[in-house]
């Protein structure tokens, strides 16, 4: 007869009162898990997508960042391309990295002239194949909304525009955008647009150069006004290929993806072309902290007069962190709250069982077990309570999520153009699910250990005494 | 060899402001292989004395001696190995663990002397044979009569063969027919396994199956009384 035998027994002597345990428990476990599981689906939901848009880490002009990003003339990197093949050639980063790309941010004023429509934009000079590589990455087997940029193989004045660019510039029936009333002036010629404000001359005259060489009729056209590297405005025609959602509506409404080239000769002319970032993609976010010291090593070694700093993705999407502490503070919370729920049930279970037991205690220690025994064999059944409640937890928190996962439930995050399927990962998240078990097992524990000292201390006849 | 020397024994009990004293003075020797009563009325001291000699607690004055070992120095660990050691215990209310067969019950002392699996079922399955519950080894103690549970707690009491087995009142629980033979079947085992029982009962009937009756009055010893086999006979008329 061993002790966890015997723990066993004395659980099942009273089957109400230990399956009350275990349901607090289970619901306990439970809840905790889908929790996590949920916090663990958006977080890795995010980073997915940041990783997928904005790489894991970033060279950039140091200050850029934080000052710069609509200031890509004063913060621009010449040796961009440098830069790119010393990774590539690096042996550590070059087998982390999946992808290295340049990209030049930009903002300018959006037109469609003949719809008298404007906004400001911030715009993206990218290199379409290597961005839409950058969009396979998906180490989490997340369920991913990002649509390839129609950019690749489209000519050097194509442009992707988010669905919200779309509608205030009057192109929703030439992008087939859904869900957009255009007004009747989109078809009006610019001299006679009733609405929107009036270009001034010099862009009027820009864009009349350009709208000269388009064909009639061409109404995904639209001309985009930037400052050059010397101050001087510039305006390029491009041509709107595609009008995207990009999934949160404040980018939608900003948001515009060009060449690399285009948005090179837009800011920089005839000059020489430069970046205002290198992006590297590594294959998994683990390796981030390594390639991150090996490639501020490396420019500080090869490029030691440029004033560069490395920064992750975290840093760039601060939405990220915040949302990670947000969450991580909720989850504390109800582990805490859930906690101390179980905390004092397997606390009263025992302590009950402890007082009920009180002649039985006395008559083990009188044949010769010691106090140690006693105290083992009130832990071993706490133990055994929270070994049985983290299975039964483990398997229903299981069911639910798949129910969940299965059950087509959809919500809109706040800030989000569409809805997300509301999905939770607990068997994946492995953290989670060991953490979890874990905290419930020391919490099971920590609530026994009192009951089973009160019980190991006392005194024989006192035990023996007890009715 | 006494299996039991006490000398100067006193022990007092604190109940809120009052003292009482339960124990004062007294010196006694068991004799080895005897079967002893500690006989007196109710509140005397018998089941203090009896448990300062199974080593369940400790005096406040004197000194206790149980298999020629000074007791009351040991730690709490050492004085409940040599428990299961040296001596048995059958209480009033059987006090088996309601969770384990007859058979569990009566293995458990030898569990904890870490014997050996297969001389563990050996034994029991002979100890319950002794006491007459060799078709009952699966019982839990909640299928087994008031007789049938004490037989398995003094079975359980000789499991590990100590030289001491001390029961408190363990007749007390049961109908006169059934004590009788419950003392009888102790009696028998007594003198079978050479062992010294100790008892505090004020049952006549274990009174007169006592070798040694020490009486008990006010917590001091009013008086000891050895009998020879004669004295015996005639106590039991």
């Amino acid at each position: 007869m061993n002790t966890w035998l015997l723990a066993l027994r004395n659980l099942l002597r009273n089957r109400r009162r230990s399956l009350a345990t275990l349901l607090a428990m289970v619901v306990g476990l439970t809840a905790i898990l889908l929790f996590g599981g949920y916090r663990s689906n958006i977080l890795y939901g995010m980073e997915t997508g940041f990783v997928q848009q904005s790489g894991h880490l970033q060279v950039q002009r140091r200050g850029y960042f934080l000052d710069g990003s609509d200031n890509p003339s004063a913060y621009g990197m010449p040796r961009y391309r440098e830069i790119i093949d010393a990774i590539q050639r690096d042996p550590v980063l070059a087998p982390m990295a999946v992808v290295v790309t340049p990209t030049l941010q930009l903002g300018g004023i959006a037109g469609n002239y003949s719809a008298g429509a404007s906004r400001s934009v911030v715009a993206s000079g990218l290199v379409a194949n290597e961005r839409n590589h950058m969009l396979q990455w998906n180490d989490y087997d997340m369920i991913s909304y990002a649509q390839p940029l129609a950019l690749e193989g489209a000519a050097e004045d194509a442009v992707v525009v988010g669905t919200g660019v779309a509608r205030k510039l009057q192109l929703c029936a030439a992008l087939e955008v859904a869900n957009c009333r255009q007004t009747p002036a989109a078809d009006a010629p610019v001299e006679a647009a009733a609405t929107g404000s009036p270009a001034p001359d010099d862009v009027l005259a820009l864009s009349a150069l350009e709208k000269a060489q388009q064909p009639r009729g061409a109404y995904n056209r639209i001309e985009m006004l930037a400052a050059t590297a010397s101050g001087a405005p510039n305006v390029a025609s491009l041509t709107v290929v595609k009008a995207s959602n990009f999934g949160i509506k404040a980018i939608d409404d900003i948001y515009l993806a060009m060449h690399l080239a285009q948005a090179q000769k837009l800011i920089y002319g005839a000059g020489r072309p430069e970046a205002t970032a290198v992006i590297m993609q590594l294959r998994h976010t683990a390796q981030m902290p390594e390639a991150r010291a090996r490639l501020t090593a490396l420019l500080a070694s090869d490029f030691a007069g440029e004033p560069l700093e490395v920064l992750d993705f975290q840093t760039l999407n601060p939405m990220y962190r915040q949302t990670d502490e947000f969450m991580a503070s909720m989850f504390g919370f109800i582990a805490l709250l859930i906690g101390v729920i179980v905390l004092f049930t397997i606390g009263n279970t025992m302590g009950t069982a402890v007082m009920e037991r009180t002649v039985e205690i006395g008559t083990l220690r009188a044949m010769g077990v010691r106090r140690g025994g006693i105290r083992r064999l009130f832990m071993c059944e706490a133990l055994l309570l929270g070994a049985i409640g983290s299975v039964v937890g483990l398997t229903v928190a299981l069911m639910v999520s798949w129910f969940i996962n299965h059950s087509g439930w959809a919500w809109t995050p706040p800030g989000y153009s569409y809805a997300y399927l509301i999905l939770v990962r607990v068997w994946q998240d492995v953290p989670l699910l060991v953490g979890s078990v874990l905290g419930m097992i020391a919490v099971t524990v920590a609530s026994a250990w009192w009951p089973a000292s009160r019980a190991a201390k006392l005194q024989i006849v006192d035990a023996l005494r007890h009715a | 060899m006494h299996p039991v020397s006490l000398r100067k024994i006193a022990k007092v009990y604190h109940l809120d402001a009052v003292t009482v004293p339960a124990l004062a003075e007294v010196s006694l020797d068991i004799r080895p292989g005897v079967f002893t009563v500690l006989s007196g009325p109710s509140g005397s001291g018998k089941t203090t004395l009896l448990n300062l000699i199974g080593c369940i607690d400790r005096p406040d004055e004197g000194e206790v001696i149980v298999a020629d070992q000074a007791v009351q120095s040991m730690s709490d660990d050492a004085l409940s190995d040599f428990r299961a050691r040296h001596i048995g215990f059958v209480f009033q209310t059987f006090n088996l663990l309601p969770v384990l067969t007859a058979f569990e019950n009566i293995e458990y002392p030898l569990v904890l002397a870490k014997m050996p699996a297969a001389a563990r079922k050996k034994r029991v399955l002979e100890l319950l044979d002794a006491v007459g519950l060799a078709e009952r080894g699966d019982s839990r103690p909640g299928q087994l009569s008031g007789g049938q549970r004490q037989r398995v707690a003094i079975a359980r009491a000789l499991a590990t063969a100590p030289k001491l087995v001390l029961a408190d009142e363990p007749t007390a629980n049961l109908d006169s027919q059934t004590g009788a033979a419950i003392i009888a079947l102790m009696r028998k085992l007594q003198r079978e396994h050479d062992a010294s029982f100790v008892f505090s009962s004020h049952d006549p009937q274990v009174r007169a199956e006592a070798d040694d009756v020490i009486f008990i009055r006010d917590g001091r010893i009013a008086g000891v009384e050895q009998r020879t086999a004669a004295t015996q006979e005639r106590a039991a008329s």
